[in-house]
């Protein structure tokens, strides 16, 4: 007692702080830090989460660079963020543009673009998984016969498979981009546009010379965002193939995936650990190189 | 407001205290399993009963769902805490043993020779140098189960008993609509169901195959015979027209909503078709080979002593494991999960054999195999590929089958290089 009264404002305001901080501060170490620490040290043993722990060196890495299904997984991942990013982008910029110009309905407009996103992705997984099935049970196939068009396989297809499970995880994630690049657009100044209509500029280059540029922060932050979800994807691809997870023949599936069934299906959680330090490499390596373009504003 | 705590604490402490005393003289013993309502409700009972049979022992249940069980029994058993009887997978055994989980069964109380008397052939697969580690309750197998409102209205009376009827029978139930698409599947097929079962160890054997040498640890159906399961398995569609693979998303669904004349599942699979509405089924042993051969797969949960169980607690679990695997056992086990009974003489009873819905299932153990897996989803997971890339890449059945035996192989040859 006597010590605590000894203490000046300010270090007692520092005591008070690092004793509030404690409870995040010791989260974090026995919850983030220390699990993905042991990750790194794991991915050089063999454990099979019954035995004992032993060292396998770089064996499992080795794996890992010969194993064709992760590769195929490896360029599985980047399609979904190659292909995911761009078209979300493109689509949520669109109807944001659009939205933010339409008065009538606007709020339920809006709401219902931002549905999806609160909707659980396990429950929209099904559905979708349910319309893209043949006839007599899928929405998309029923359609399709009664103007006699001959069957798609959506799911059931090595070639198809991959953009239909992305389709339903663009649409749940494009809510919250259009809310974002809805709150940058409001935030340009509406003088700007005022100048240029009294300079009687074309539309087009309204949006190339102001709207584009000064939406840039949103835009790298929406980028950054997506492609974080679309490296992590996992439940989408799992629900709408559990009982092949990742298939047809490995064609839909993410890293994610690969190291959830390394680990808890095949109980080999060395190589499950050597996954997954491959995908906080990639992580990593995007989330620097985009903080870089954050950085370098005009 | 102190002295109100301290006194609520002190009373805590001494209430609790009195509860382990009251415990403390008699022994008290785990069993874990995962939960599934009627295995646990099984459980209890079987519990009760041995409780007053034995009433210085008493058992504390404890269940956790499917996804954790495997690590928490890990964590806890070499810590020294959790069961001292637990229930594993019986593909599981050889990890389990490894990590030193479970030891073998006292062969004064459970005799390696009249256990392989009394119980079905496969629960062989449990005994290791001569020793016995784990004993199943209950196991399960495949059989045919064939929707009688379908067969009615195509005017068939009996289901099929040879593959060729069933390809035949298949064809008459097989309904398609103007563009040609399929309404109705004479039979479902799936591999991601139970059929890479049905392959395995049915099919390969009834054209004449041995899938696996060795004790488990050599692939062997990369011969003409498995060529020939296979083609037969991958022309049902191809060829005979008779089914869609993932037709309707899932086999079991198919079946359920009246959209599949036939469906081989498991007996694991009667209480949820039981209660559906406007379904008339029946079940039927699984069809024999073009030589009359006979097979059927078969797997298990089995009940194992683990290392933790010493002295007093080592003898109260071999009771308990005496009680769970007695015929009375079994037959509450049967009637409350409908898991068939691990022995003969409660199986084959005149009652159980004949049951027009056990019956097929139960007459199906006395030739059932058993496979080994290594890595049971891995080793689904070859021949689940094998048909996709015959079905939806249009592979040759040779080399689809080629690949995936040198797969498998290498799978078993990891596994057991350990």
């Amino acid at each position: 007692m006597s010590f605590y009264s000894s203490l000046s404002i300010r270090q007692k305001q520092t005591f008070w702080a690092w004793t509030f901080l404690a409870i995040p501060v010791l989260f974090y170490t026995v919850i983030r830090f220390y699990p993905t620490a042991s990750a790194f040290v794991i991915s050089f043993q063999n454990w099979n989460l019954l035995g004992d722990r032993t060292w396998a060196g770089l064996d499992n890495y080795a794996k890992l660079v010969a194993d064709p299904v992760f590769w195929k997984v490896f360029v599985n991942t980047f399609l979904y963020l190659i292909i995911g990013t761009p078209v979300s982008l493109l689509l949520s910029f669109v109807i944001a543009y659009h939205l933010d110009q339409v008065r009538f309905a606007h709020g339920f407009l809006r709401m219902l673009y931002f549905l999806p996103f609160m909707t659980s992705a396990v429950a929209m997984a099904w559905v979708w998984r349910w319309f893209y099935q043949p006839v007599p049970t899928g929405l998309f196939n029923n359609l399709l016969a009664q103007v006699g068009i001959p069957q798609i396989p959506f799911l059931n297809s090595t070639t198809n498979a991959l953009p239909s499970v992305l389709a339903p995880a663009i649409w749940a994630g494009l809510g919250f981009q259009i809310i974002i690049f809805m709150a940058g657009l409001r935030a340009i100044p509406q003088s700007y546009y005022e100048a240029a209509r009294i300079d009687g500029v074309h539309w087009t280059t309204v949006l190339w010379e102001i709207t584009l540029p000064l939406l840039r922060p949103t835009i790298v932050f929406i980028t950054v965002f997506s492609s974080i979800g679309f490296l992590r994807i996992f439940d989408m691809v799992y629900n709408m193939t559990t009982t092949n997870p990742g298939g047809p023949l490995n064609a839909t599936k993410p890293l994610v995936l690969l190291i959830y069934d390394t680990a808890f299906h095949s109980f080999d959680m060395g190589y499950a650990a050597a996954q997954t330090v491959v995908l906080f490499v990639i992580l990593l390596v995007i989330s620097l190189v985009q903080l870089r373009l954050l950085r370098d504003r005009p | 407001m102190l002295t109100k705590l301290k006194l609520t604490a002190m009373a805590a402490v001494l209430g609790s205290s009195a509860l382990f005393a009251s415990a403390a003289s008699a022994v008290e013993i785990e069993y874990w399993q995962y939960y599934f309502d009627a295995r646990v409700k099984a459980m209890e009972t079987l519990i009760a009963n041995f409780e007053a049979a034995n009433p210085d022992i008493t058992v504390k249940m404890t269940h956790f769902p499917y996804a954790d069980y495997r690590t928490k029994v890990a964590a806890a058993i070499p810590a020294g805490e959790g069961p001292d009887v637990v229930q594993l997978f019986y593909g599981w055994l050889n990890d389990y043993i490894a990590a030193d989980l479970i030891q073998p069964l006292p062969e004064g109380d459970f005799p390696a020779a009249t256990v392989d008397a009394e119980f079905f052939p496969m629960v062989q697969a449990m005994k290791r140098d001569g020793n016995y580690y784990a004993l199943p309750t209950a196991v399960r197998s495949l059989a045919l189960f064939y929707n009688e409102r379908l067969f009615d209205a195509a005017g068939i009376d009996a289901p099929p008993s040879t593959l060729d009827e069933m390809i035949e029978i298949a064809g008459k139930l097989t309904q398609r609509d103007g563009a040609g698409n399929i309404t109705t599947v004479g039979m479902t097929t799936g591999m991601t169901a139970q059929d890479h079962h049905w392959l395995r160890e049915v099919l390969i054997r009834q054209f004449g195959g041995e899938p696996y040498l060795n004790d488990y640890t050599q692939v062997n159906y990369n011969t003409e015979a498995g060529l020939k399961a296979l083609k037969f398995y991958t022309d049902l569609e191809q060829v005979h027209g008779v089914t869609a693979s993932s037709f309707m998303d899932e086999p079991q669904a198919a079946f359920k909503a009246g959209r599949a004349g036939m469906h081989i599942d498991g007996s694991f699979r009667i209480g949820s078709l039981n209660g559906v509405r406007g379904l008339k089924w029946g079940v039927t042993e699984l069809p024999a080979g073009p030589d009359g051969t006979r097979s059927n797969y078969s797997s298990y949960w089995v009940n194992a002593i683990t290392t933790k169980a010493q002295d007093e607690k080592y003898e109260a679990a071999v009771k308990f494991m005496q009680y769970v695997t007695s015929d009375e056992a079994m037959q509450i086990w049967l009637d409350t999960v409908g898991e068939l009974p691990a022995k003969p003489s409660v199986g084959m009873t005149e009652q159980n054999a004949n049951d027009p819905v056990f019956g097929p299932f139960i007459r199906g153990l006395a030739y059932a195999n058993t496979t080994k897996f290594a890595n049971e989803s891995a080793q689904r997971q070859v021949f689940v590929d094998a048909v996709a890339k015959i079905d939806i890449e249009g592979a040759d059945p040779a080399a689809a089958l080629a690949e995936a035996a040198e797969a498998e192989q290498k799978i078993l040859d990891e596994y057991y290089a350990k």
